[in-house]
């Protein structure tokens, strides 16, 4: 056991714990974009900045660990100048579209934006996928990109390679052009990308969008919420249940534990409990490259043998 | 083969007795030769026609059968790679300067068959008024003191005999038979050798860091990635002395308990690999790589590794990830190196300078070395002198040196009757020194108190006609291509910063530019994650200390003092 104090309040901590998660383990929030508890510490953020034994260099809270007799500030007047700094860096390169945005109210770069005072501001300098938001890759029926809205964390990336044969994702470019990219740069549709929604469940802002939500305009705030197993197979991944109104319709949650996500779990859950019955796609390997096609619901959840099976059963027990 | 200590030692008399005429008297000399012509075989007198010199010579000494008067080495270099192509003639060390081809008849003719100099191709600066000096009295090595690049210049880098017979490979033999592993390090750490990639972290600590970290396989890591703008030390160490940096990684290895080395080296340096490669392959043959060096039972394997050719490659975790064939990122410490490293194993990077220094520390003792430099940064270092200065090369200085002495006197001064302006150290990461600072001597921690670095040794000397903002702009420019792009400050911060810089140089500046710079200096300085952001603003940051009144001049009269940049050349009025 380890025993430090964070802000004045001591506290006890596991050995190998980092200081974010033991300040979070006591009620101490400490702003993180690239953090996951499911994930190993990217810290490319730099939000998570702390003070540590008082020394003029800030430390990242999600990848230090904690250490005996340490003393951790976690909001001072400098550390939040550091933040504010960051997150101003990270709007200037962003485009203004909380009003429309599917991702608003559990965006943490806008809650964090509105916790700390930062505002989107005009300016001459450059950015990365233009002023306008706009959807940089509507390729997938499943998920929407916009690269604009990118902080580039890395989480989808480390979410995706959790799982050694899909590993789709990776950084590309470099410096202020760096990018998130499928495949070669491909689009969603083209690349190898299962569309499974790690990447979307992870994603802290409005750049990875579940679009099968998007569709129906549900935002989270305005939605009962609901968390539900899948009963595909024994994994039981998690899915989210939103409902407005006579609208329901779910979403696969972060994959915790070593649970995969499939989009055959994903159209499982949504042909148990989603309002309506919307058309199933699936990638095929054509002439042309990996296409999405419209297939049967049968079709989709692998039906059909199980199907023909007991219809055969059934018809003979009738006679 | 197995190599034994009598088998090293034969080696060395058998060569050095051939190699009388190079400076290093033998016992009993057998003197072959009457002249012995050193011609420079690196980068930038190659690329100047040295091996055509070369192969001149060898055709005219073949023509007269006169191979056994006249010996001819391609060496290393000689430091003044700018009165390259050189070519040296021994005994008396004549120091014959920018040759063509056809020049080398002459010398020939002249010197090698009928004794008598051939003056006008002499370097000016070393004839006297009754006669020159050798290439080792001119003014430009007057305060140097080669520990680094002892051999370079001296010895053919192709033939590991020749390396042997300078006392090359005794420091292994001294470490792996008459030293234990403790032993080794504590030397290391008496010396004070810190590390001559930048960061100037005692060499000592951290081979002593690894060797204590558990783990049945650890690996040893030369970083020959350099990839600051201008600097050409790490090259010059590989294309002239490649041994001293095997020599080096094995006797780390058997400090730390590895038994598998890689040097990652820049990619643009085709020379440098091939004389490594050439190097490695005869050590091997030597048996002094490879399995039961020297009968002790320790093995060292050492291959190389090209690098992906981004600066960023050279910080340790970001090279790391480029072997392991991953893009070349930084990731956030700990874990440090000497507990997770390359594929995760203890392991141990250092700089091929800071290798070049250890066999030397090894075999004269840690006092020797300590005998030049200062308290807290003993020893030598090796600069890569360029820009408008009159001796553009490579020296090695004791450190402690003032800047002044390396501008003025090593350098020569400034060309053309101009004015000093500044000189940037460390690169990209450095800082720009104005007049006023130019007493400072040049070591790890008084280049940072005045808030430049070290770095890996480039020197860009500027003059009165450079445009301190311009050159702010120009590194970070730099900085911004080279950024990874993974953390926030770094890869948004940096482009504002040039952005803002560049509206200066346009004439767009405004009384917000400097408090916005200064603002997003700190910011990047504070909460990069490697060292790349850490120092991107120190450019800036030193440019506006020394010079603050240009960048005024610009925002406020739209003026460049300097006459530099273009958008405000028609409020040109140049200060006199
Ligand atoms: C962006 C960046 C680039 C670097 N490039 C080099 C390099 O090219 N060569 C080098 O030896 N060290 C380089 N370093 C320093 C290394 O990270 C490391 O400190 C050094 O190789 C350690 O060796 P030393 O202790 O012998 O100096 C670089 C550091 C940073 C942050
Ligand atoms: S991603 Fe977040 S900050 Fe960006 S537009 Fe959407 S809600 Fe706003
Ligand atoms: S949907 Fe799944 S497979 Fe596709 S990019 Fe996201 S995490 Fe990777
Ligand atoms: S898409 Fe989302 S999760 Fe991926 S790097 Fe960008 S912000 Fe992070
Ligand atoms: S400081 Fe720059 S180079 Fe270093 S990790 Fe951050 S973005 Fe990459
Ligand atoms: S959460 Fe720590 S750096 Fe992003
Ligand atoms: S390269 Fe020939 S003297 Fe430097």
């Amino acid at each position: 056991m380890i025993k430090l104090t964070i802000n004045g309040q001591k506290i006890a901590a596991e050995d190998g714990m980092s200081i974010l998660d033991a300040a979070l383990a006591h009620g101490i929030e400490i702003p993180a974009l690239c953090h996951d508890p499911d994930l190993k510490p990217e810290s490319s953020c730099r939000l998570c900045l702390v003070e540590v034994d008082g020394r003029p260099w800030p430390r990242v809270a999600c990848g230090t660990p904690v250490r005996d007799g340490m003393v951790v500030e976690t909001n001072t007047p400098e550390i939040r100048e550091i933040r504010r700094d960051i997150l101003q860096l990270l709007l200037d390169n962003h485009p203004n579209d909380c009003l429309t945005c599917q991702k608003a109210g559990e965006c943490l770069l806008q809650k964090y934006a509105y916790e700390y005072g930062v505002t989107f501001r005009t300016h001459e300098g450059a950015r990365r996928g233009g002023e306008r938001a706009r959807f940089t890759d509507t390729s997938s029926p499943y998920i929407l990109r916009d690269e604009s809205k990118c902080i580039l964390c890395g989480k989808c990336i480390s979410t995706c390679a959790e799982l050694n044969e899909r590993s789709v994702l990776s950084f590309a470019g470099r410096g202020f052009e760096t990018k998130v990219a499928a495949d070669r740069d491909e689009t969603l549709e083209a690349s190898t990308c299962v569309s499974c929604g790690r990447c979307v469940a992870v994603c802290p802002v409005g750049a990875l969008i579940d679009r099968r939500v998007r569709e129906k305009k549900i935002r989270p705030w305005e939605a009962d919420r609901q968390t539900i197993q899948c009963k595909a197979c024994e994994y039981g991944c998690e899915y989210e249940v939103l409902e407005k109104g006579s609208e329901r319709v779910i979403r696969p949650l972060s994959p915790s534990e070593g649970r995969p996500l499939c989009l055959k779990g994903r159209l499982f859950v949504e042909a148990e409990v989603s309002s309506e019955l919307r058309t199933p796609y699936k990638k095929e390997e054509t002439e042309k490259g990996r296409k999405f096609v419209r297939t049967t619901w049968i079709e989709a959840l692998e039906l059909d043998g199980i199907l023909d099976r007991i219809a055969h059963t059934e018809s003979e027990s009738d006679k | 083969m197995s190599m034994t200590f009598e088998k090293l030692k034969e080696i060395r008399e058998e060569t050095l007795n051939r190699m009388n005429l190079r400076g290093f008297p033998s016992d009993k000399p057998n003197a072959p030769y009457r002249w012995s012509v050193a011609i420079c075989m690196e980068t930038s007198c190659m690329s100047s026609k040295s091996p055509q010199i070369k192969q001149r010579l060898l055709d005219l000494i073949v023509r007269d059968g006169k191979e056994n008067e006249i010996e001819v080495v391609g060496t290393g270099c000689f430091g003044l790679c700018e009165a390259g192509p050189i070519v040296i003639v021994r005994p008396g060390d004549t120091f014959y300067y920018r040759l063509d081809v056809e020049d080398i008849d002459r010398i020939y003719e002249s010197h090698l068959l009928g004794g008598e100099p051939v003056r006008d191709l002499i370097y000016p600066e070393s004839i006297t008024d009754d006669g020159y000096l050798s290439y080792f009295e001119i003014p430009f090595m007057a305060h140097q003191e080669r520990v680094a690049l002892r051999s370079s210049g001296h010895i053919d880098p192709e033939d590991i005999r020749e390396y042997i017979a300078l006392g090359g490979y005794e420091a292994l033999y001294k470490a792996l038979v008459e030293m234990t592993p403790d032993d080794v390090i504590d030397v290391i750490t008496e010396s004070g050798l810190r590390g001559r990639g930048g960061g100037g972290f005692i060499t000592g600590r951290k081979w002593r860091a690894t060797q204590a970290s558990p783990g049945d396989e650890k690996f040893i890591i030369c970083n020959a990635d350099e990839g600051e703008p201008g600097a050409f030390m790490d090259r010059s160490i590989l294309e002239g002395d490649p041994h001293s940096v095997i020599e080096a990684m094995t006797i780390a290895g058997y400090a730390i308990g590895s038994d598998q080395g890689y040097v990652y080296v820049r990619a643009e340096y085709p020379i440098a690999v091939e004389r490594l490669e050439k190097a490695i392959g005869q050590a091997n043959d030597l048996g002094l790589l490879g399995a039961n060096i020297f009968g002790t039972g320790f093995s060292f394997n050492l291959e190389i590794r090209l690098g992906a050719g981004a600066f960023v490659c050279g910080e340790t975790t970001a090279l790391a990830a480029s072997i392991e064939g991953r893009r070349g990122m930084p990731r956030s410490r700990p874990p440090y190196s000497a507990d997770k490293g390359l594929w995760g194993k203890p392991t141990m990077i250092n700089n091929v300078e800071t290798f070049a220094n250890v066999p030397y520390i090894i075999l004269n003792g840690a006092e020797a070395f300590k005998k030049v430099g200062t308290e807290n940064s003993p020893g030598t270092k090796v600069l890569a002198l360029s820009g408008k200065i009159k001796n553009v090369g490579l020296v090695e200085i004791p450190m402690g040196t003032t800047l002044r002495q390396l501008v003025e006197e090593i350098g020569g001064g400034i060309p053309n009757g101009k004015a000093f302006k500044a000189v940037q150290t460390g690169g990209p990461s450095g800082g720009c020194i104005g007049p006023e600072l130019l007493d400072t001597p040049i070591d790890f921690d008084r280049l940072a108190e005045i808030g430049s670095m070290m770095g890996p040794g480039g020197m860009i000397v500027l003059d009165e006609d450079v445009c301190a903002v311009d050159v702010a702009r120009f590194y970070m420019d730099f900085i911004v291509d080279e950024s990874c792009g993974k953390c926030t400050p770094c890869r948004e911060g940096t482009k504002r910063m040039l952005e803002i810089l560049i509206d200066i140089t346009e004439g767009r500046g405004d009384e917000t530019s400097i408090p916005r710079l200064e603002r997003l200096a700190r910011t990047t300085e504070l909460a990069s994650l490697c060292g790349l952001g850490q120092t991107a603003a120190n450019p800036i940051l030193s440019t506006l200390k020394s010079f603050r009144d240009e960048y005024e001049a610009h925002i406020k009269e739209k003026r460049c003092p300097a006459g530099v940049c273009k958008a405000l050349t028609n409020n040109l009025t140049k200060d006199d």
